[in-house]
């Protein structure tokens, strides 16, 4: 009792700080019922099963933590592609940096112009998903996130998007705490493909609803920025209707704290989701905790998952990895597939997984795999032998380890050039 | 070239003698073949030779051309110009057959202090011995290695061996797993390679290979040492006759 009380008072403190953003009818009420959830739940702490192994502290306290900025004087990541660019800074849409908003079949406003509406469609997703995903684990940020949140997109798609959407999140201010809240909506037979890139802020809070009718197809390929001090804590909320594709994959490197939540439901028949994230750290240059939590669950009959995590840690770093398939009653024929591996490059760092599988259908295919390990010897010394130099030939071998989860992005172009980013790093953080 | 003297090793784990005082020369442009029981200790002197961790040098000097072997790391062996056609050649998923070739020659040619290949001359050449080999292009995209049959494994260490270009060649039962015309194929690789210069120290339980790679010496290897050297007839003698009576000989 005593420490339910106390998880409340926290996310009172929480929310006290910055008043309720108002808005139209639907949203007002979206953001109240949120309000609800958070206190009925409190915010996460150290002894909630779901948080053992990240403590939750930073992401609970009333401000954020003060984070660097990183220059690297690098091209920014997607920078190359034909895309619609949008900028956020410090979790704020920047008009000017930012592309007009307007594509053939897709159509985008800001989350606040979208609450602002008496009535609008997104009133069917916005905290809708979320709360459909405080089940059968409470996801109590998430709320205070769909409470909060002032910034964010509301995009639809009708059609065959021409252009990926690219959402860069950029940093000002060594201490700002950003809540953005996205709502996505795919319609039936509708196609796009969202490229994110950049730290974001200081902490950066981000949700993502996105809701994919009958045959859509929703891709989507992120990196979160350098920045070390950075923290940040993602949930995307995901569900998927018939022979619906969900594709996502996550690049972390760097960062003091990072946790990406995933709760994606498959709810019509020969859907698909694939969930892949490749992660460097290296506790040599800053704290680095980074937390992959996926929860994937089968409600219908021949839908076919996939989570394909990579984690390379070394100089202290620390990987987590949970992730659970759950097939629901009835959901015959489900294809369940889930690896996660961890390649630990000394003693000090520490990869820790939860690969979970709860079954109620009796024709399944389900399987899951997770290990962690050092760099093999003997290939090493075959590499060696051959005349690479040690450092090297870790490097080649620490690429060769991710390899898997990066051949999980289906663009060519944006797979050889998040390989080149991940070379650069492993190269940098070498010897 | 190669110059092995009374060279003791033993495992670093357990307190076990492999090689006990090992003694062997390899002058330039020879090729010498091993043959001898097996623990003899013949792929631990490939390995000693090569850099593999586990081993403890407990007395004598391995050199090439001179410069002590045993003080060097791997690569820097391999920079000097050592190379093992490994027994067993290792797997490694994720790394292009291509890539890791063109990376060991030019780390190798960097060692050296030589202008690194670009792309284009690199693929060029390897197209080349590739062919010869009869590995095709697809065998240089797939990860080293990985789904190779066992004669393929053998062709992709010595199209390893053509394009580094090593002074000294040790071959660890190179002709192990391979029929008849893969042997010919990864003899006539190696026969390619001789020069009159380039060395070769050929490790194998068969009279066969040899016959495909004449041997100039063949040394018979026995707990640890060697205990016979004489021509190409030493080999034909223990295909007809086993080890036996040569030990027995050794031993009176």
């Amino acid at each position: 009792m005593k420490l339910a009380q106390a998880k409340t008072d926290a996310a009172e403190a929480r929310v006290n700080r910055s008043d309720l953003p108002t808005g139209g009818k639907w949203a007002n009420e979206a953001r109240l019922a949120a309000l609800t959830r958070l206190h009925g739940a409190g915010l996460p702490g150290r002894r909630d099963e779901y948080w053992r192994f990240t403590r939750p502290d930073d992401l609970n306290r009333a401000d954020a933590p003060a984070a660097d900025l990183l220059k690297t004087g690098e091209s920014p990541v997607f920078g190359d592609l034909d895309r619609l660019k949008l900028v956020f800074v410090d979790g704020v849409l920047d008009r000017d940096q930012s592309d007009a908003m307007a594509m053939q079949h897709v159509e985008i406003e800001t989350l606040a112009d979208a609450a602002a509406a008496d009535i609008h469609w997104a009133r069917d997703i916005y905290g809708v998903l979320e709360t459909a995903g405080q089940a059968p684990v409470e996801r109590p940020l998430a709320a205070l996130n769909t409470a909060l949140a002032e910034n964010g997109l509301v995009i639809r798609v009708t059609g065959k998007a021409p252009r990926p959407i690219n959402l860069q999140y950029l940093r000002r201010d060594q201490c700002a705490d950003a809540v953005v809240h996205h709502v996505i909506k795919v319609e039936s037979g509708a196609e796009l493909t969202l490229l994110e890139n950049g730290p974001g802020a200081a902490r950066l809070s981000k949700v993502a609803e996105v809701d994919i009718a009958d045959g859509g197809i929703f891709h989507h390929v992120r990196t979160q920025g350098r920045d070390h001090q950075r923290r940040a804590h993602t949930h995307i909320f995901a569900r998927l209707g018939k022979e619906s594709e969900f594709k996502s994959f996550t690049l972390t490197v760097n960062g003091a704290l990072t946790r990406n939540e995933y709760v994606i439901t498959l709810h019509g028949d020969d859907a698909r989701a694939h969930v892949a994230g490749a992660c460097t750290g290296d506790g040599a240059t800053g704290a680095f905790h980074q937390d992959d939590t996926v929860f994937i669950a089968h409600d219908a009959v021949n839908c076919e998952s996939r989570q394909v995590y990579k984690k390379v840690l070394r100089n202290g770093a620390t990987g987590v990895f949970q992730g659970k398939i759950l097939v629901q009653p009835g959901a015959q024929k489900t294809d369940g597939y889930q690896i996660s591996q961890g390649l630990l490059l000394d003693d000090d760092s520490q990869f820790l997984a939860k690969p979970e599988l709860e079954i109620y259908a009796d024709d399944v295919a389900c399987s899951h795999g997770s290990t962690v390990g050092a760099i093999d010897e003997g290939a090493m010394f075959y590499l060696m032998s051959r005349g690479v130099p040690k450092s090297r030939a870790q490097e080649l071998l620490v690429l060769a380890f991710l390899a898997e989860a990066l051949e999980e992005i289906d663009s060519e172009t944006i797979r050889d050039d998040i390989r080149d980013r991940l070379a650069a790093w492993v190269e940098r953080h070498s010897g | 070239m190669l110059n092995i003297n009374n060279l003791h090793v033993e495992l670093e784990d357990e307190d076990k003698a492999i090689l006990k005082g090992l003694s062997l020369t390899v002058p330039a442009g020879e090729v010498h073949a091993i043959m001898g029981p097996n623990g003899s200790g013949k792929s631990t002197m490939s390995y000693v030779l090569s850099g593999k961790g586990g081993y403890e040098v407990t007395g004598g000097t391995a050199t090439l051309d001179g410069v002590n072997l045993l003080d060097m790391e791997p690569d820097e062996r391999a920079a000097a110009g050592l190379f093992l056609a490994f027994q067993y050649p290792v797997e490694i998923p994720g790394v292009g057959n291509m890539t890791f070739l063109r990376t060991a020659v030019n780390c190798q040619r960097k060692a050296r202090g030589e202008e690194e290949l670009s792309a284009a001359d690199f693929l060029k050449i390897i197209r080349e011995k590739a062919k010869s080999l009869k590995i095709d292009a697809e065998m240089l995209k797939r990860p080293v290695n990985v789904g190779f049959s066992g004669g393929e494994k053998k062709r992709n260490e010595i199209l390893q061996m053509a394009m580094l270009e090593p002074k000294m060649c040790i071959l660890d039962e190179t002709d192990s797993g391979l029929d008849v015309d893969a042997m010919k194929l990864v003899s006539d690789g190696v026969n390619a390679l001789r020069d009159g210069k380039r060395s070769f120290l050929v490790i194998t339980h068969y009279q066969r290979l040899l016959d495909h790679i004449k041997p100039d010496v063949v040394h018979i290897m026995a707990d640890g040492r060697i205990v016979k050297s004489g021509g190409p007839d030493l080999a034909l003698e223990v295909e007809h006759n086993g080890y036996a009576d040569i030990l027995a000989e050794v031993a009176a």
